[in-house]
């Protein structure tokens, strides 16, 4: 892997490897991660922190659903869809994942083509990864309208334990919100993409800064780390 | 000071990896994604459905994050920065286990007619 790529990233010549190196990144008294830009590290930072809460809220579910004396309701079941005659088990939530995923590999495309500088594969590839989220959203809000108008409510559900409601709806609801948000800086990112913004230098309109295919990279970071949450959402809460 | 022009260097040319490399693995994620599906929809279950479960996952996150967000080519420096941290949440993971059982216990024992 290491030899066919173009630029090894990683390399920062005439710095050692391996523990020796952390321990020279961090004790340089300059900045540590010497080959990340501050906007890539500060993304990388942000991530944590909403690993952690990510974290607490599944660490919330497995709590309450170990600690509950009735039967949790089997997801298998509760998100199974009818189709063509046969109930088949957790069908939308299977296309969900895989719509989700396609996003991811079509965003990694749009960055991998933002340091190629081809503006437009990269913008119409942002504009693809979007649209995956946003389908995304709207399956999951169809979703929601099932499970609500077969009675599920954060306090109670006709299947088994009380606690189910209120995990779903948390869980679901804020990986929902930031796949949500992801579509938004996709879109007005892809719109800077499109018009060259990153080309020509123009500044950005919030912080007022020269924006650079890096950009695409850090939006990047975000989309793959919704795609990744994902990814736990479906093992711990749907598979379980 | 040595390395500054070093990272400006890398700062204009970022991430270049071909292609193919993420084509695979975005197929390996799709094929990881239907064995866990797979194991939903053949109703495997006990320790089998869960160590299949846990390992599909820890494959995906690891390919996105290696691969997908270019942490195989970051230094070392960001790499444990960022991943040792929500390993460690596995600590919180196993006091919230003795946590809840314990209070299973409790209402098994207080409240057998349950809730």
């Amino acid at each position: 892997m290491a030899e066919a790529t173009v630029t090894h990233a990683g390399d920062a010549p005439g710095r050692p490897d391996g523990l020796r190196g952390i321990a020279a990144d961090i004790s340089s008294d300059q900045r540590a991660f010497k080959t990340a830009s501050w906007g890539k590290a500060m993304m990388w930072i942000f991530l944590l922190s909403d690993t952690f809460i990510f974290s607490c809220f599944l660490l919330s579910y497995m709590t309450v659903r170990i600690s509950t004396t009735v039967p949790w309701p089997n997801p298998s079941e509760v998100f199974a869809l009818h189709i063509g005659g046969s109930d088949i088990p957790l069908i939308l939530i299977a296309i969900m994942t895989f719509v989700l995923i396609s996003s991811s590999g079509t965003m990694a495309m749009a960055v991998n083509y933002g340091y190629r500088r081809d503006r437009k594969k990269t913008a119409i590839l942002m504009l693809v990864t979007a649209a995956l989220g946003a389908t995304f959203v709207g399956m999951q809000a169809f979703e929601w309208s099932k499970l609500i108008s077969e009675g599920v409510r954060p306090w109670g559900n006709p299947w088994g334990a009380d606690q189910f409601g209120s995990s779903f709806f948390m869980i679901t609801g804020f990986h929902g919100t930031h796949v949500t948000i992801g579509v938004i800086f996709l879109l007005i990112v892809a719109r800077r993409v499109w018009r060259g913004d990153f080309d020509v230098g123009r500044r950005g309109f919030f912080t007022d800064r020269r924006g650079h295919y890096e950009t695409v990279e850090i939006m990047g970071l975000y989309w793959h780390f919704v795609d990744l949450v994902w990814v736990f959402i479906f093992a711990l809460f749907y598979l379980w | 000071m040595q390395h500054a022009p070093v990272q400006a260097q890398a700062h204009e040319e970022g991430q270049q990896h071909p292609i193919k490399l993420y084509m695979v693995v975005w197929g390996w994620l799709f094929v990881l994604s239907t064995f866990s599906y797979l194991v939903d929809y053949f109703h495997v279950q006990g320790y089998l459905r869960w160590t299949l479960i846990l390992f599909f996952m820890i494959l995906k996150a690891g390919l996105i994050v290696a691969v997908f967000m270019h942490m195989a080519w970051e230094r070392l420096a960001l790499v444990y920065a960022i991943i040792v941290p929500p390993v460690l949440v596995l600590i919180f993971v196993a006091m919230m286990v003795l946590e809840a059982n314990y209070t299973q216990f409790t209402r098994l024992l207080w409240f057998s007619s349950g809730s």
